[in-house]
């Protein structure tokens, strides 16, 4: 396949991944924001544009950090190039570019997707009607992941949708639980504490991980078991373990394919040397914030060294 | 614009209102259809083109960066006679437009007879002064070719124009077939049409016969797109998928150890045929158009040195250019040495002063075009202009005769549509496909109806708003 394609394909399947991950954080962040003071929802709303790196943006247009207006920034604003609306935009742009590589059924839920959504975020969104906006931005993207699982061949192509998909969401992961952290930190006087379930508990939501995790803990709720989860767990499928599982995978199959694995494999193997045969108290005791830090550089460094192998750009 | 004393022919109805023998099964079917039902139906026609991205970009318009053709979901039907005589004579023309094409880059055969002049080539805008003296891989310039077609009779089909340089629409005469087989099963078993499914099928096979020697058994074909913002980029992605051939744009390919090679994820690979959807303009910088940014440096001398094949080949527009058409019935006696089975339609050549004096003389009632241009963009339709505009366009003419043909004014079939009142007739015209290989000529039975939407109108581009239908040819 051409290198082109394979950069286009990548890139599409993160696209998709990063707004249905947004969408998750901003309904997670509306739930909590009802249940909370000003102050506290004021807070809320900033760490959401905090992890997604969107702040700095929004600081230079507006003052403040209502929910409504936290919302259309990062769901349709034309001021925000990386909003979920241009998002949608990119990956559909990249559906056409890609459109031989790509199956029919695919393309048509990408393409009505982004009709869609366009639809939906073409006229600022209502509270009233937030609730219903996310839910169809993670079903359009739900629709295109199981179109793709469902219809498209198990090779090259579908290794590079796959590694944009893990590779997206083991950052967007190590992202939220970080601002978290360092956000629930003041309220912590030492880890293992449960001081403020609810806020633990946002974080999970944040990664539709609330019921699992309840689920596999009888209802306790702890930092140190949530952290355990979400780095550690390899049963839950956006943990950093199940997305590292799942880029070895595809991974594998691309140097089968090509014959002799290369620089993404070597970076992947940093991300081995962090997560295999680690504990949780390891982690802390570390500092979990330089162990996140450390596992997005080198989550960064897997795509560089795709890029690189496979030739995405002349 | 079918003025007194003008018969207009309608593909489904004679002047009585009986029925045509084409069309006798569908009328038959349609009879029995709800009219509430058929309406919905085009509701649902218009949403899967949306779905599917079956869209169209038009040049000069910003907000509407895709849109939609029309398709109307009555078909044009001709019956299986009609075709076999319409078959020969579209073979004959394009046999003859291939030799011509070689003949007008070798010896020049047909200008030392006599019976084409010097200047006509000259004058050529499409003429590739780096083809001279080149042939292609399996001796074939025009791979694939649209001829378009007119009817103003029973009997009277013409050719109107000759798209040998990069013929487009062979997606849409493929997906308005699917769309009308998936909303209306049921009468593909009671009317029984020639299958078009193989098109596909048969142009990369087409495509493989013209490999150059040394290529193999299974060459690499590509599909070389100017990117998504042309518009016909729906196409080259369609034609692409449905052969199995990568879709390449200009950046992906480089000239690597005198073979032309594409970057893949594997590093470079040769391609050994390039079906290009680029003008010969963009094609190579070193060659054609140094000012260019797109294009792939030196890919003619790897194309001179027979080791890619370029469908179509460079240099085949000269055959596009309307003062060629002019000389068609010429050309195909030339070369084949047999009557010419299609007619023309009549053409002045305002290069000639007595045509030109007869064209500005009867301007108002003539259709003037240019003879580089195409798409319906820089034409004058007499009966339909106002004097004002009328008279501009005869400033131009007389600035630069040489530029401008002229014909009558054709009372062009017409073809029911579905309106919000119901069934009316609007013009059509016809673009059957056409393949060329060393294993012979194929056509695919039908090809793409064209539909002037606006009641009255004679003009099918889709740029200047045209739709389509699905085209058959029952198997009788």
């Amino acid at each position: 396949m051409l290198g082109r394609v394979a950069e286009g394909i990548f890139w599409l399947y993160r696209y998709l991944e990063r707004a249905e991950n947004t969408a998750r954080l901003l309904a997670a962040g509306h739930r909590m924001a009802l249940t909370r003071r000003t102050d506290e929802a004021t807070q809320e709303w900033r760490s959401v544009l905090i992890t997604l790196e969107l702040d700095e943006d929004y600081d230079k247009v507006h003052q403040g950090y209502s929910g409504a207006q936290v919302c259309d920034f990062v769901l349709r604003a034309r001021t925000n190039p990386n909003s979920v609306l241009s998002m949608f935009e990119r990956a559909r742009t990249n559906a056409r570019t890609c459109r031989s590589a790509i199956t029919r059924e695919v393309w048509e839920a990408i393409n009505e997707g982004w009709m869609n959504l366009r639809e939906l975020l073409s006229r600022p969104v209502r509270e009233a009607n937030l609730g219903p906006v996310l839910a169809a931005i993670r079903r359009e993207s739900s629709l295109a992941r199981g179109a793709t699982h469902g219809s498209m061949l198990r090779n090259e192509i579908y290794a590079f949708a796959r590694l944009g998909t893990f590779l997206e969401r083991a950052d967007n992961t190590a992202r939220i639980l970080d601002v978290k952290y360092y956000l629930l930190l003041p309220s912590l006087s030492y880890v293992g504490t449960a001081l403020d379930s609810g806020q633990w508990e946002n974080v999970l939501r944040s990664l539709s991980g609330e019921r699992a995790f309840s689920w596999l803990n009888a209802g306790r709720i702890d930092a140190r078991s949530i952290t355990e989860f979400l780095l550690l767990d390899e049963r839950f499928p956006r943990s950093l373990r199940f997305c590292q599982g799942a880029m070895h995978e595809n991974l594998d199959a691309l140097a089968r394919h090509h014959g002799g694995k290369g620089l993404a494999h070597e970076s992947l193997a940093r991300i081995d040397a962090m997560l295999d045969d680690r504990t949780v108290e390891q982690v802390f005791e570390h500092g979990l914030h330089e162990f996140i830090r450390g596992f997005i550089t080198a989550n960064a460094a897997i795509a560089d060294g795709i890029a690189r192998n496979y030739h995405f750009q002349p | 614009m079918t003025g007194p004393g003008i018969e207009k022919f309608d593909e489904m109805l004679a002047a009585d209102g009986s029925v045509r023998p084409a069309y006798r099964g569908y009328h038959e079917w349609l009879s029995r259809q709800d009219t509430g039902l058929m309406r919905r139906k085009g509701a649902e026609a218009e949403s899967v083109f949306r779905r599917t991205g079956i869209t169209f970009n038009v040049y000069g318009e910003d907000d509407a960066e895709e849109r939609l053709i029309p398709f109307d979901m009555v078909p044009r039907i001709v019956t299986g006679n009609e075709w076999r005589r319409l078959s020969r004579g579209i073979e004959q023309r394009v046999r003859a437009l291939n030799a011509f094409i070689h003949d007008l880059y070798h010896r020049q055969e047909i200008v030392r007879s006599g019976r084409l002049p010097l200047r006509v080539i000259q004058n050529n805008s499409a003429w590739l002064p780096q083809m001279v003296g080149f042939t292609p891989p399996g001796g074939v310039y025009t791979h694939i070719v649209g001829i378009d077609l007119v009817r103003t009779g029973s009997d009277e089909f013409m050719v109107l124009e000759d798209n040998a340089r990069t013929p487009s629409g062979v997606s849409y005469m493929l997906e308005n077939r699917e769309t009308m087989m998936a909303m209306f099963p049921e009468l593909f078993t009671q009317v029984k049409v020639r299958s078009i499914a193989d098109y596909p099928r048969n142009l990369a096979a087409s495509l493989a016969a013209c490999a150059p020697e040394g290529a193999g058994d299974k060459p690499t074909i590509a599909v070389l797109t100017p990117g998504i913002f042309n518009s016909a980029y729906f196409e080259h992605a369609f034609l692409a998928d449905q052969m199995g051939a990568e879709l390449v744009e200009g950046s992906d390919l480089r000239v690597v150890d005198g073979r032309v090679q594409m970057r893949t994820t594997d590093g470079y690979r040769p391609i050994d045929v390039l079906y290009r959807r680029v003008d010969d303009d963009y094609l190579d910088p070193l060659t054609f158009n140094p000012d260019s940014v797109l294009g792939i440096p030196g890919i003619f001398d790897v194309y001179r040195a027979g080791r890619i094949t370029i469908a179509n080949a460079p240099g085949t527009g000269v055959a596009d250019d309307k003062a060629i058409y002019s000389f068609m019935p010429e050309i195909v006696q030339f070369y084949t040495g047999e009557q010419p089975l299609l007619p023309n339609v009549q053409t002045w050549r305002c290069a000639d002063k007595d045509s030109l004096a007869y064209v500005l003389d009867k301007l108002p009632e003539l259709v003037v075009k240019e003879v580089h241009g195409s798409g319906g963009y820089g034409m004058l339709i007499g009966p339909t202009s106002s004097r004002k505009e009328i008279e501009a366009f005869r400033a131009k003419l007389i600035a630069k005769p040489d530029n401008y043909i002229a014909q009558p004014t054709l009372a062009l079939s017409t073809c029911p549509i579905f309106t919000k009142a119901g069934l009316a007739p609007r013009h059509v015209d016809l673009r059957p496909f056409v393949l060329c290989s060393p294993d012979g000529v194929e056509i695919t039975p039908g090809g793409l109806t064209r539909v002037a939407m606006r009641k009255g109108s004679l003009v099918v581009n889709s740029s200047q708003g045209g739709g389509t239908k699905d085209s058959w040819v029952l198997d009788d």
